[in-house]
């Protein structure tokens, strides 16, 4: 059974097996800079995954017309088009998300998510398989930045959401705001993720061993 | 010249493009396993860097001011990156083919190197004109590559060491990376 061939099987995928952050580690540069509060990580992720699903379909759409020469440049102009349409779109009706994330919502044209999806599977299938990719890939994106996001909040100001959640007694770890606290709680999540993807294979492989062959 | 003496320093160690603002993570992390190879992209990343700088002022101010186009920036910067990250391999191929070798290999990455673009926002947001864009183009590139290359020497140090199983690779990277992060935190505060 190959699990990229359907719809829903191309959206888990990128959503779980092939999860941008925690295992292809793409794109690292929004997921450190914006996860100091999980409203500013929903609201990247988001943004990302509104471009990544339009790039995806437009460049399955168009992988017919676009020769394999000029590939690179064409991506960046479908990429960077949607980018200013979110950008626009940010800074109309959502004024205050748009200040907070500031310079990165233009730098999502370089989230090697967004071009990586294009080159290694919009550019090869069909529009409705692209489609699944593009909200798979960013769904699981916002869901993993999310988390970290969560915790920097959680132990580094005490609230989530901006509502308190750890009482006014609660002294925050301000490191963990700062950049510094990025790095180390994306190396101690990832820490957690390698460690139960272990367990799930072995115990995979201990199933696929007890099956007669 | 005591301005620009400040934001070399500024752009060394109080607002590290790497360490504090978070520009530039993908090579960071991906190109810093050896110490030749940081080396070798920290070179690359500055002169495309101190270049771009230059491009994106001169079409911003030439080009999409006179034109009322601003709206098209984004697309507009990332194209001129695109275009020069290309002429620049191609002059170093006909030019310096030593240098085009020790470089080659770096130079499509940078298209992608969020530091570039990021530069060339931040000037036109902050309103610089044509000489402090470039330098502060220079400058952050120079911070880039001196956080590339401080942590590829912690890296291949890394390599050596006796760590956890599940530690080990990019776990552990992260970890160092965050810890050298903490030491750029006392820096900060040192010009106001």
């Amino acid at each position: 059974m190959d699990k990229k061939n359907t719809f829903l099987g191309a959206l888990i995928n990128g959503l779980l097996f092939e999860n941008p952050t925690f295992v292809l580690m793409v794109g690292m540069c929004p997921t450190l800079a914006v996860t100091t509060a999980a409203s500013n990580a929903i609201g990247m992720g988001l943004s990302t995954t509104v471009v990544l699903v339009c790039s995806n379909l437009f460049i399955s759409l168009l992988r017919n017309l676009i020769s394999e020469k000029i590939r690179i440049p064409a991506f960046i102009v479908v990429i960077a088009s949607f980018v200013t349409i979110v950008e626009m779109v940010l800074k109309a009706y959502m004024p205050e998300l748009s200040a907070t994330l500031g310079l990165y919502i233009p730098l999502i044209v370089v989230n090697c998510i967004i071009f990586a999806r294009a080159e290694s599977f919009a550019f090869k299938n069909g529009p409705i398989l692209a489609l699944g990719d593009g909200i798979g890939m960013g769904l699981g994106f916002t869901a993993a930045i999310t988390v970290l996001a969560s915790v920097r909040e959680i132990f580094g100001s005490g609230t989530l959401f901006g509502q308190e959640i750890m009482g006014s007694g609660y002294q925050p770890m301000s490191l963990l705001t700062a950049p510094a606290g990025g790095f180390l709680t994306l190396g101690v999540l990832l820490i957690i993720v390698n460690m139960i993807r272990k367990k799930i294979d072995a115990r995979m492989a201990a199933r696929k061993g007890g099956e007669p062959a | 010249m005591k301005e620009y003496l400040l934001m070399l320093v500024g752009c060394l160690l109080v607002n590290n493009y790497v360490m504090c603002q978070f520009l530039g993570i993908c090579p960071f992390l991906g190109v810093s396993k050896k110490f030749d190879t940081a080396l070798g992209m920290g070179l690359a990343v500055t002169f495309v860097m101190t270049l771009a700088s230059f491009m994106t002022w001169m079409v911003e101010h030439f080009l999409l001011m006179p034109l009322d186009l601003m709206y098209l920036r984004t697309i507009a910067f990332i194209l001129v990156i695109a275009v020069l990250v290309q002429l620049v391999e191609m002059a170093l191929k006909k030019l310096s083919f030593s240098l085009y070798q020790a470089l080659g290999v770096y130079l499509p990455l940078i298209t992608t190197n969020c530091a570039v673009l990021g530069v060339a926002v931040l000037n036109s947001n902050n309103g610089y004109g044509l000489l402090q864009s470039t330098l502060s183009g220079c400058f952050s590139a120079l911070g880039f590559t001196l956080s590339l290359l401080l942590f590829s020497c912690i890296r291949e140090r890394l390599e050596m060491s006796d760590m956890p199983k599940w530690m080990q690779g990019f776990p552990g990277a992260l970890i160092a990376a965050g810890l050298m992060a903490v030491s750029f935190m006392g820096f900060s505060g040192l010009i106001g």
